[in-house]
């Protein structure tokens, strides 16, 4: 039976894509009030996705202002290509030929949280393993046989799938278990996590730059409706009293 | 100075008759319950959606090209724009939420039985213009689900037999939904629906100040002229275009202050958690947004999974319940009339739940169980059990009506109490 299945699966590989991912999805407890951590992500976004990934609907100022970097700072250690710094986060990647290199053009990632969802995300950056069936030498547990390339290979190192001898019903089975670096990046698995935990920051607040002070204006919003209405019914209980 | 000018005003145009005819001494009943309270609610969502609307065609682009882009300026560049662009997209939600409540209050307690056939009508003449509304809306951000929810819905006038895809064509201005779509549909949205919309209000109200507001007891307020006492006729100073025609019980209050206020402690309850959405969750779980409409329309990358938002689901779920697809449109049409006929397929003389026999309150509480049911069925992945649950959930949903039919002609009804009750 389960070869059966095995089968099923090899044949119908649009089953295993349409089941959505086949690893559960770690929990990304991002925090849009740390701005060192908003400032790391887009340092890393800047450095490692740029080159192929637009944010084209966000300006370098606005999110220089928000994560409290001043301007000038900003243009010097965020900005590589001379734009202004009213300017769209854009590149110059022509999209016909992206879409040549990679398979599909490398989508716009200003609103690619909202799309994906943080926890996808933080995951899926850290789903890279080496696979020397892909053209890149990588594949990806997330989304299988992604057109992207392990852009962040030098910070994590090329992962491994691992495996271990497990004793399951009395058979020694090789089990996965996950994926290890190969411990050549620079940073420690840990750090990698937190820097791929501050770049997933950054993109949810370029998802949505309003969303703290949306919850800063709505706090108010509520109170002064509770107060309102504290008033509204006393006086509807008032011209309400002989009725009955 | 201030007497002179209303005089002044008022010689020229009947302008405090009617706000006193219509808004201040209309007698409602007293025992107007929490249920209706969704008919003030829905007036101040369209008030809602008409002004934030303006604001945000001020820096909307309807373009294929530049829509997406647009609704990403508004939320970014215009000042304090996310917050109108919030207003609008929970206020689409928000009023189908109140629709819905309002629609199931009338069929509670029968507001839809004669005399106000024709009131239950406009209702659902509204309804319709807003769901034609809500489904242009939805297209103008131009992202993923806008297109492919557009596909799918201009498609199905595809079925119609002979003129279905010359028809097709028609609406789309265009061989593929494209931008001349995208533009036509912007118009549509804007200027042409809201004015329908806004006539139909117009009437609706109209019409109900003109038959009197229903009440949980389904008990006539208004009594013919000359049969009440002098100590049962209502102590509330009312308008004499109804103290002339009729008497008027005892059971009533103005509407100002007495209705008013009581829509108001309402009104705080349903802006409190309209705010909540607004500030807190505007996507609402990926139902008010759905997560797939922040990707821009791309014609050659169909999604995983194509929904309509929300409060479409039912009917998408009954559309799909049927194999065929001209059948489906056909049955998705018909679940709309059938609500609207209402009037005609209940024949009982009893309009409250409340005294009806217990077969009506089952029905009509499996009624909005099914329409629920459909609406989850509509709006999540298709599976194999699923289509045979929205096949058996749509002959529930026809079947309430041929109960309805049935039973309803001589039904077994409680007596009903001459006055209101408490």
């Amino acid at each position: 039976m389960k070869k059966l299945l095995l089968i099923a699966c090899l044949l119908v590989p649009g089953l295993a894509l349409a089941a959505g991912p086949s690893v559960p999805l770690d929990k990304a407890n991002y925090d849009l009030t740390d701005k060192a951590s908003l400032q790391n992500g887009a340092k890393l976004f800047m450095n490692y996705c740029l080159g192929c990934h637009q944010q084209q609907y966000q300006r370098y100022s606005r999110s220089f202002e928000d994560m409290g970097v001043p301007l000038e700072m900003g243009q010097e250690y965020l900005q590589f290509t001379g734009e202004k710094v009213t300017d769209h986060v854009t590149n110059t990647m022509p999209e016909e030929s992206a879409a040549k290199w990679f398979g599909a053009a490398p989508p716009d990632l200003t609103l690619v949280a909202r799309v994906r969802g943080a926890d996808w995300l933080y995951t899926y950056l850290r789903a890279f393993y080496a696979d020397d069936s892909r053209p890149f030498g990588v594949n990806n547990k997330v989304f299988k046989d992604v057109g992207m390339p392990h852009v962040l290979q030098e910070l994590q190192g090329l992962p491994r799938e691992t495996h271990e001898k497990r004793l399951i019903d009395g058979e020694m089975v090789d089990q996965y278990v996950g994926i290890k670096s190969d411990g050549t990046g620079e940073l420690s698995p840990e750090e990698y996590d937190a820097a791929v935990l501050d770049l997933v920051n950054y993109l949810v607040y370029v998802g949505e730059p309003a969303r703290l002070e949306a919850e800063s204006i709505g706090r108010w919003v509520l109170v002064f409706i509770l107060v309102l209405f504290v008033f509204v019914y006393l006086l509807k209980k008032e011209y309400w009293r002989d009725v009955h | 100075m201030w007497k002179n000018l209303l005089d002044w005003i008022e010689y020229r145009i009947p302008m405090m008759r009617v706000a006193n005819m219509h808004a201040i001494q209309y007698p409602a009943p007293r025992n107007m319950n929490f249920w209706y309270v969704f008919g003030f609610l829905a007036t101040i969502v369209l008030v809602n959606q008409i002004v934030t609307g303006i604001w945000l065609t001020m820096s909307f682009e309807p373009s294929a090209e530049r829509a997406f882009a647009s609704v990403e300026y508004i939320m970014r560049d215009v000042e304090y724009g996310w917050i109108l662009r919030y207003m609008h997209s929970t206020g689409a939600s928000a009023f189908f939420i109140v629709v819905y409540l309002h629609m199931f209050r009338g069929m509670m307690y029968g507001s839809y039985q004669k005399p106000r056939e024709l009131l239950w009508l406009f209702g659902m003449f509204i309804y319709l213009a807003l769901m034609a509304e809500a489904f242009m809306g939805y297209v103008l951000p131009w992202g993923q689900m806008s297109y492919w929810g557009a596909q799918v819905i201009v498609s199905l006038f595809g079925a119609i037999p002979v003129i279905g895809e010359d028809l097709v064509i028609w609406i789309q201005g265009d061989y593929v939904i494209s931008g001349a779509t995208l533009n036509r549909f912007f118009a549509l949205h804007v200027i042409a629906l809201p004015l329908v919309i806004v006539i139909l209000v117009f009437l609706h109200i109209v019409a109900l100040h003109e038959v009197g507001s229903n009440n949980p007891d389904g008990v006539e307020v208004k009594r013919p002229k000359g049969s009440l006492k002098e100590e049962d006729k209502t102590k509330f100073a009312m308008h004499e275009y109804y103290t002339k025609k009729y008497d008027i019980i005892d059971d009533v209050v103005p509407f100002f202050p007495h209705i008013v206020l009581k829509d108001l402690v309402a009104f705080c309850v349903f802006l409190a958690l309209f705010c909540y959405v607004l500030f807190f969750n505007p996507e609402m779980g990926g139902y008010f947004l759905e997560h797939p409409n922040f990707e821009i329309a791309n014609p050659l990358k169909t999604p995983e999974h194509i929904f309509p938002v929300w409060y479409f689901t039912p009917f998408y779920a009954i559309l799909k319940a049927v194999p065929d697809k001209l059948g489906g449109v056909i049955a998705m049409f018909a679940a709309i009339i059938a609500l609207a006929l209402l009037p005609w397929i209940d024949r009982g003389k009893v309009r409250s739940w409340r005294y009806r026999c217990g077969l009506h309150k089952w029905n009509l509480l499996v009624f909005a169980g099914v329409f629920i049911f459909l609406g989850y069925l509509g709006g999540t992945p298709q599976e194999n059990w699923k289509i045979i649950a929205s096949q058996i959930l749509t002959v529930m949903y026809f079947g309430f009506f041929g109960l309805l039919w049935m039973y309803s002609k001589n039904e077994n009804t409680k007596p009903v109490p001459e006055r209101i009750t408490k």
